[in-house]
């Protein structure tokens, strides 16, 4: 569809400039993004969950390349294609559950899952069951059977039934669209009120005449101070400029101008004052899988000077910053470099720069630090708050094991 | 009439004191620099002498009383938030400076002032005030300014300008050179003071001068006098700045190695001399050089080091946890040395010495013997200097960063500049010094066995 096209192709345009900033502003408008591609995608009678998730699949791969520092687009792409797994199954259940006759469920069709039963209801309850919840003995034991000899061929499996199911199969086929779209809905929703939910459990953490230290500037944290100053709780906060972007004076200002106590010093005064805090809240750009944090630069200092002192270090996060990929050499894989301007002047070095006398300057302005997870003490999310061990099992609840890669494999079955 | 009370006060003292110089000369410089109540602190000043007077001559490192040894202290242990004091020395100051609007409440012990405010009104001043010498008041102007930093600069300048006071002193008839000079000096000192805090560090070169002061002997003449006081600074300054810089060059330069990735921190000349001569010898080496807001002092550092030839790598303090997996050692100067083996040095040098840390990085603290002080912190808000509030409002290049422009209207808003921090001991792998290379452990063997001696040469 054309006019699909040019959002993706718009859409792309701004990750690969990095006009985007935020990445609550970019998970929404993938999250949109990927909705129109559902919704404009047509599907055929059957395996409609197998095109749209290689439709998706073919937009993710994209958005993905364009920013792969950004990585909470990959997190929506995989979020929606889970949303079309988990659709899929339940439909499938739902018409298990109606059906009186052996019927088999093209919907369930998955590219990687072979074992695969198409003839009995019961197998194909077993399939559900063990798809639907965790391996529970009765399912491993029935799987080991099942999975030994089943003919791979859904879809004349499907034909076989006769034309009386074409009804039902293109009734779930836009069933399944519907409830997909609703879902995303959902998601997009999800991502819009995250500060709310955040800003809830504030009351729980912060008490009266507490001073609390954070760094640059995090919408999560302004919601999350403001919510506790309505619960005419009385505390101070001292805020870190964040060099080079300086959001810490925004912060600032927005703090001071509604009503709470602040004071703005430099990055390198916190070891210095993180004596005199009692808890340290900060923002995050992606929480890796191992309960690891992608913060904006200089947070691994604080963090580990707060570690030093004892301060709680909570890292406020919205469930679409969940990452399910784990962290191999953050400091060099997930991290952007930026423009040296920011630091110094190119007048006053340009001369510096290719000087006869041998001597050469590097200017490096990185732009996130990663901290690992031992000096987190607290995750708290739209869902509540987590230790940096439990993370991983929230991925369990947002994302499936097979859209890890996001890339398109060489088509084999469709 | 309260300074006549002072002198009297004083004179009393020396009287009482004579055999024991040391300790009155270290008295006064206390109580003139820390411009408390003249009642207050002559009544305390009849308790603890007669207990010091005894120990004083035992050089087993007995410390004295509680009260003296407070009087050892720099001046800054003015307490700004006892309105008494405060307001009893504002009357006596030369130089009035306004109170900076929005102070922060953690830092009410520390002057925080309007600076730049006296700038103008001093400057119009300079021919007028004749309690203050022309060299000191320069002095004093400079400092205010910011023209000179880095406690070697800041100390050879004001022992240089002590020294021009000493030659056009004269003393009036019918008075002792060695009473009337310490309290001229006295005078002149919190002149400099109430242009900009003392540190640490510049409190033992004052206390020196005011020792050899007391130890002249009396048939002395003024010429004599004074010659040899010129003649004790000039040493001062020779062995322990110029001279210990050199010899602690020598220990570091042994400390690196071709293929080393070298780390330093803000502007400090011995750690560049290092630098520099290690570049002369033929090491292969890199440096990383990191800065920070708002003095950005390390990009002075940069020029000079390019300048030279070495490659050299600049960034912000944010990114020293990006950048610490490359680096080899940490090179750091020091503002002062503390007898429980913490750095006081500028603000940030902390949380270089803890990412190293984190990083099994071994650091480095260059400096000379002379800033070793017996006085003891352990963080960095008791001890400390705030600076001008309104240079982290703007950033000089980044016009489009303007979000503070109107901080000052905002009553919920403050800006605090700290000047210093404080390095605790278990970051610190070794202190490079005149006396060699020592743990940070110790200092405080240094400052007892050396403290005395040296200074009464």
């Amino acid at each position: 569809m054309p006019d699909v096209h040019t959002l993706v192709n718009e859409f792309l345009n701004q990750l690969k400039k990095r006009k985007i900033e935020g990445s609550q502003a970019t998970a929404k408008q993938a999250a949109e993004l990927l909705r129109s591609v559902i919704s404009q995608q047509r599907l055929p009678q059957t395996h409609q969950a197998t095109a749209l998730i290689s439709a998706v699949r073919a937009v993710g791969e994209k958005l993905i390349a364009a920013n792969p520092v950004e990585l909470a687009v990959g997190n929506i792409v995989r979020r929606v294609l889970h949303i079309i797994r988990e659709e899929d199954l339940s439909l499938a259940t739902a018409a298990i559950d109606g059906l009186e006759l052996s019927a088999v469920s093209d919907d369930e069709d998955d590219v990687e899952r072979d074992d695969y039963p198409v003839l009995s209801a019961a197998a194909v309850a077993a399939a559900a069951r063990s798809t639907l919840r965790p391996p529970s003995l009765q399912t491993l034991l029935e799987d080991t059977p099942i999975s030994a000899a089943i003919p791979h061929t859904s879809s004349s499996g499907g034909d076989s039934e006769g034309k009386s199911r074409s009804v039902d199969k293109s009734s779930r086929g836009r069933k399944l669209k519907h409830d997909v779209i609703e879902a995303v809905n959902e998601l997009i929703q999800d991502i819009s009120t995250c500060y709310e939910q955040i800003a809830e459990q504030a009351v729980e953490h912060i008490h009266q005449n507490e001073v609390i230290l954070t760094l640059g500037s995090s919408k999560t944290v302004l919601e999350f101070l403001c919510a506790a100053k309505e619960k005419k709780r009385s505390f101070k906060v001292f805020v870190a400029e964040g060099a080079p972007r300086y959001q810490g004076h925004l912060l600032a200002k927005e703090l001071a101008a509604r009503g709470l106590q602040t004071t703005v010093i430099t990055d390198s005064a916190v070891f210095a004052m993180i004596s005199r805090v009692n808890m340290v809240i900060v923002g995050a750009h992606a929480v890796m899988a191992n309960g690891g944090v992608i913060a904006p630069v200089g947070l691994n200092m604080v963090a580990l000077a707060a570690q030093r002192h004892a301060v709680p270090f909570v890292v406020l996060a919205g469930s679409h910053k969940l990452c399910p990929l784990y962290p191999h050499n953050p400091e060099v894989l997930l991290n952007e470099l930026r423009s040296p301007s920011e630091l110094l002047d190119f007048g006053e070095f340009s001369d510096c720069m290719d000087s006869a006398s041998g001597g050469s300057l590097h200017v490096v302005n990185p732009t996130f630090d990663y901290v690992p997870p031992k000096l987190v003490s607290l995750f708290i999310t739209d869902t509540g708050g987590h230790n940096p061990s439990y993370m991983y099992r929230l991925i369990a609840d947002y994302y499936s094991a097979d859209d890890l890669v996001v890339k398109r494999r060489p088509a084999t079955t469709s | 009439m309260s300074s006549i009370l002072f002198l009297q006060s004083v004179v009393g003292l020396i009287v009482v004191l004579y055999p024991a110089n040391g300790n009155s000369a270290v008295a006064e410089s206390g109580k003139a620099a820390l411009a408390k109540s003249k009642n207050q602190s002559s009544l305390k000043k009849d308790g603890p002498p007669v207990t010091s007077e005894v120990t004083i001559d035992k050089k087993s490192g007995n410390r004295p009383p509680e009260k003296e040894r407070k009087k050892d202290a720099p001046p800054q242990r003015m307490q700004f938030d006892d309105q008494n004091r405060v307001g009893k020395a504002k009357r006596r100051a030369l130089v009035n400076q306004t109170e900076a609007k929005n102070r922060v409440e953690l830092f009410r012990h520390l002057p925080q002032y309007d600076h730049g405010s006296q700038l103008p009104n001093l400057e119009s001043k300079l021919f007028q005030l004749d309690s203050v010498h022309p060299a000191v008041f320069k002095v004093g102007l400079r400092y205010m300014a910011g023209d000179i930093s880095g406690v070697n600069a800041r100390c050879t300048e004001m022992l240089r300008a002590l020294q021009e006071a000493i030659i056009d002193y004269s003393t009036p008839p019918e008075k002792v050179l060695i009473r009337e000079l310490t309290a001229k000096i006295s005078s002149y000192i919190s002149f400099i003071n109430e242009c900009r805090p003392l540190s640490i560090s510049m409190g033992n070169a004052i206390r020196f001068v005011k020792r050899r002061i007391a130890k002249l002997p009396l048939s002395h003449t003024d010429v004599e006098a004074k010659t040899a006081l010129c003649s004790d600074i000039d040493r001062f300054i020779n062995e322990k700045i110029i001279i210990a810089d050199k010899v602690i060059v020598g220990h570091a330069s042994t400390k690196v190695r071709d293929g080393d990735v070298l780390l330093t921190y803000g502007l400090s000349c011995v750690v560049e001399m290092i630098l520099l001569s290690a570049h002369d010898v033929g090491k292969k080496f890199r440096v990383v050089v990191v800065d920070s807001r708002p003095k950005l002092e390390s990009q002075a550092l940069l020029n000079r080091l390019i300048a030279k030839g070495l490659s050299c790598t600049y960034t912000h303090i944010n990114a020293v946890s990006y950048i610490m997996h490359e680096v080899t050692k940490v090179f750091l100067g020091a503002s002062a040395v503390l007898s429980n083996g913490t750095v006081l040095s500028r603000v940030g040098t902390a949380c270089i010495a803890m990412v190293a840390h984190a990083f099994s990085v071994p650091v480095l603290i260059c400096c000379e013997a002379f800033k070793f002080h017996e006085r003891v912190l352990l963080d960095s808000i008791c001890c400390n200097e705030i600076g001008d509030p309104g240079a982290l409002a703007t950033v000089p290049g980044r016009m489009d960063i303007n979000y503070l422009e109107n901080w000052t209207n905002e009553e919920n808003l403050q800006l605090l500049n700290l000047m210093y921090d404080v390095t605790p001991s278990d970051y610190v792998s070794v202190i490079v010094t005149d006396h060699g290379m020592i743990p940070p452990t110790s200092v405080p063997v240094i400052v007892r066995e050396y403290g005395q001696e040296h200074y009464l040469i």
